[in-house]
């Protein structure tokens, strides 16, 4: 392999921002028809390095080569047009327009006069989009579709040029297990024609499956590359971390309290029929299922953001109407909403007032908002959940995505809610800091709190769950208990399999 | 590392390029006319700047709050003619207090239509522009309104008084500036107006009543322009009714000057006061250049382009589009 030119390869890049050194000398490359990982803890400057390569950011210092020519790319349309596609980890999709209308956008198909061949262009689109496998055509409006369904519009977008490096970043992170296995396709295809491919992700499965070596960065520095067959998990996350992980499943089991949520034959229309099922204090409960089985909507129903067709909620026994987020957070309940950007966060504010927002009206003294209440919760939840920012006064838009998702799982926790109810709650988040949002589930279920973790990662429901309650399409077709599930059975259950109902 | 700081300076560039400017402008004026730096001459362009600034500070929590307000010229004739006609019918007493009561009104109606009946508030206070001039003209039958016995009343004190030397309107300017910063910067309901402006949807998700803070934010707006309206019936004790014609877009000029992003979610009373002041001051130069008056309509719609110019160039963090 060494004898072959590299498609990509950059030299001691250095990249910073105020109060930030989020690249230090960082070199690598990456070799025609390989699939180079990328990995790091979040905030380690993965994404910072993928916008230097893709035009988006200029680096300080360090120089990149494209085939070993000295290149300088400005914007992102330079950086396609040599050969280097990227796909983000935050969508960048415009909703109003159609699928084929953002996989082109800038370079749609012209007929004379300037006018757009809307023959050609959905026509291509639709080719594209068949290889890709996905339920939805040219002309869907891409606020019409799930997060999932956006992110495959959004690899489609690297599809329409012949690259010479393609670079994903974080991919997984919203996709379900069935489109994770058209996209690993898509990458072994570009991977034939000789495409460099560098992928970035948090799940050691994907990395360990389709992978050929691992880079790892930490605090913006290179740490050094490992041929993924001739490594294992331990070693990549010594690297990334600096310490080996206790992976074992948690077993510490505790006293149970009473019942304190209860849904009783619970509907919203088409999105989910006649759901029940209750949480005790004390207890995790989880969803799993397809994206698209009901889950975030039954979530959201709780929430007060959706009104249910039929049905009761009770807590602690007493049938209760919630009617908005604030009736629910007034009734103890918190959620953690599956999209941070959308629904999470303002991206705009700074951390503290991010994480403190539901409670502001709480936090005051006098009639002022009181800094230093506010800054007590910030840095108890940033050390808690090991927030990496240089300071609460940092824009949350500026963190890495993995901190902005701690962000938001701080400000829900921080309301010490009696039910609280999180909807993919490591979607991006490094390995360490995944198990140690796990842990801290477990211990908030020991504290007497009622947990429901929603959850489209296996290990993770497994790895948290008392119960584990499995959704396929708007119903719920079993519960487990921790005992008893087996992921060949819970496997059977999201797919609508029937079969062993019984019992 | 020289490279960092070329980009550091064409922050700052692009983020203080208007205070840059304004300065620039200030130094200029100054040599060509020596009086534009005299104590009396800035004085009075603060106090003339007054009217505009007090309705600024209130555009500022909607603009904020994600919304425009370009009813407020037109509200503000509005509460102008009925101060003034009240005045002599009911006596300043009562008369200062039901022209609060019925501006407020007016911003609880916009309020309750952006707010809660989430309709576009560029459509809905363009609408209420024409109509609340339409209720003036209603009010007024087209007639000037002047007030009958112009030395005999204690009413001039908001417009002509002076407090120890200083004039009443630059103090009620200042007095309001700082209130309202402190509930913009310091309060929970400040924070809640940054929230619902800069990600509603977010606000929702975190148990913010966003169709009540939009509301408010036109509660206070229209709060401000009866200030506005007050100083100006009691300055003049006598006023067409076409008296706040224009000022919205002036009014936006100073706040998206002070840095205010249109797209809500960002901006200060503290800038927007330094955007009112720039305005002044850059119209009182010309004036002083001895450029016609009406020059200033053109010149204000130069420093309005400026400002949303760099407000988009301070964002992207260029001056120019880098896709063409
Ligand atoms: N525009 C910016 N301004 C200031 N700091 C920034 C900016 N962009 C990134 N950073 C900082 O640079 C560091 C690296 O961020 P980056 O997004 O590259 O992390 P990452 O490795 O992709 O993490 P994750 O796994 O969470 O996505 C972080 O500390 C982040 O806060
Ligand atoms: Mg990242």
């Amino acid at each position: 392999m060494t004898d072959q030119t590299p498609v990509l390869r950059l030299e001691d890049i250095v990249k910073t921002f105020p109060g930030v050194r989020a690249l230090d000398g960082v070199s690598f490359s990456v070799l025609p028809g390989e699939v180079h990982a990328l990995m790091g803890e979040n905030g380690a400057g993965k994404s910072t390095l993928m916008k230097v390569l893709g035009g988006i950011l200029q680096p300080n210092e360090g120089r990149i080569f494209i085939e070993e020519e000295p290149t300088v790319m400005t914007t992102p349309v330079q950086a396609k047009a040599k050969g280097v596609v990227f796909i983000h980890q935050e969508l960048s999709l415009a909703d109003e327009l159609t699928v084929a209308e953002n996989i082109w956008l800038g370079e749609l198909p012209l007929k004379s006069f300037g006018r757009v061949n809307w023959a050609k262009l959905y026509e291509d689109t639709n080719a594209i989009l068949k290889t890709l496998n996905v339920g939805f055509d040219a002309k869907t409006r891409v606020g019409d579709l799930s997060i999932a369904n956006q992110q495959m519009v959004e690899i489609a977008r690297a599809l329409t040029v012949d690259p010479k490096a393609v670079i994903f970043d974080e991919p997984t992170a919203s996709l379900t297990d069935a489109e994770k296995v058209v996209l690993f396709d898509v990458i072994s295809d570009l991977q034939s024609k000789g495409v460099g491919i560098i992928y970035i992700s948090h799940r050691m499965e994907e990395i360990f499956k389709i992978t050929d070596r691992i880079s790892v960065l930490r605090d913006g520095q290179y740490r050094g590359t490992l041929n993924t067959r001739e490594t294992d998990e331990e070693e990549v996350t010594k690297l990334m971390i600096g310490r080996s992980l206790d992976l074992s499943r948690n077993e510490s089991h505790h006293e149970m309290g009473d019942v304190a949520l209860e849904v009783r034959g619970l509907s919203c229309g088409k999105l989910y029929q006649d759901v029940s099922f209750n949480v005790r204090k004390g207890e995790v409960l989880g969803f799993y299922g397809l994206v698209g089985a009901g889950r975030t909507e039954i979530a959201e129903t709780l929430f007060g953001l959706r009104d249910p067709s039929a049905g009761q909620i009770l807590l602690n026994g007493q049938e209760v109407r919630i009617k908005s987020p604030i009736d629910a957070i007034a009734n103890g309940i918190s959620l953690v909403p599956e999209d941070r950007k959308g629904q999470g966060l303002v991206l705009g504010m700074n951390c503290r007032d991010n994480m403190t927002l539901p409670q502001v009206d709480d936090l005051t003294a006098g009639p002022f908002v009181s800094d230093g209440a506010e800054i007590a919760i910030f840095d108890q939840y940033r050390d808690k959940l090991d927030i990496r920012t240089p300071g609460w006064r940092q824009t949350v838009g500026n963190l890495s995505g993995g901190n902005q998702q701690k962000i938001v799982i701080g400000k829900w926790l921080s309301m010490r809610p009696e039910v609280l109810i999180v909807d993919e709650p490591t979607r991006g988040i490094d390995v360490g800091s995944k198990s140690e949002i796990h842990n801290l589930i477990r211990d908030l279920a020991a504290q007497g709190y009622a947990v429901i973790v929603i959850s489209s990662e296996m290990p993770e429901v497994l790895h948290v769950s008392d119960r584990i309650v499995a959704m396929y399409s708007g119903k719920v077709m079993r519960e487990f208990t921790s005992d008893e599930v087996t992921e060949d059975s819970l496997i059977q259950a999201i797919s609508g399999i029937t079969a062993d109902k019984v019992a | 590392m020289a490279e960092l700081t070329k980009q550091g300076i064409g922050r700052v560039l692009a983020k203080q390029g208007i205070l840059i400017a304004f300065v620039v402008f200030m130094i200029g004026f100054a040599l060509a006319n020596p009086r534009f730096i005299a104590v009396d001459n800035i004085s009075g362009v603060i106090r003339s700047s007054a009217i505009l600034g007090v309705m600024a500070l209130g555009v500022t929590f909607v603009v904020i709050g994600g919304n425009l307000d370009l009813s407020v010229g037109s509200m503000m004739s509005f509460s102008t003619i009925v101060v003034l006609d009240l005045h002599d019918k009911i006596g300043p007493t009562l008369a200062i207090p039901a022209m609060f009561g019925l501006t407020l009104g007016l911003g609880a109606f916009i309020g309750f239509l952006v707010g809660y009946l989430k309709l576009n508030s560029l459509i809905v206070t363009l609408g209420m522009l024409s109509a609340i001039h339409g209720l003036t003209l209603t009010w007024s039958g087209g007639q000037n309104m002047d007030i009958a016995d112009k030395s005999g009343t204690w009413f001039s004190v908001f417009g002509q008084g002076n407090i120890a030397g200083v004039p009443v309107p630059i103090l009620i300017f200042a007095g309001l500036a700082i209130v309202l910063s402190l509930i913009l910067s310091k309060t929970p309901f400040g924070r809640k107006v940054y929230a619902v402006g800069g990600n509603g949807k977010a606000a929702t998700f975190s148990g913010i009543p966003r169709a009540r803070i939009v509301f408010l934010t036109y509660l206070i707006s229209s709060f401000c322009v009866a200030c506005a309206g007050l100083l100006q019936a009691s300055r003049s004790l006598g006023s067409q009714n076409t008296v706040g014609q224009g000022l919205e877009l002036e009014v936006l000029a100073a706040v998206i000057l002070g840095g205010a992003s249109l797209l809500g979610g960002s901006g200060t009373i503290f800038k927007t006061v330094i955007g009112v002041l720039i305005l002044g001051f850059i119209q009182n130069g010309l004036l002083l250049m001895g450029l016609a008056f009406y020059v200033q309509y053109v010149v204000t719609w130069v420093i309005i382009i400026l400002a949303v110019w760099l407000d988009i160039a301070a964002k992207r963090g260029r001056l120019l589009s880098q896709i063409a």
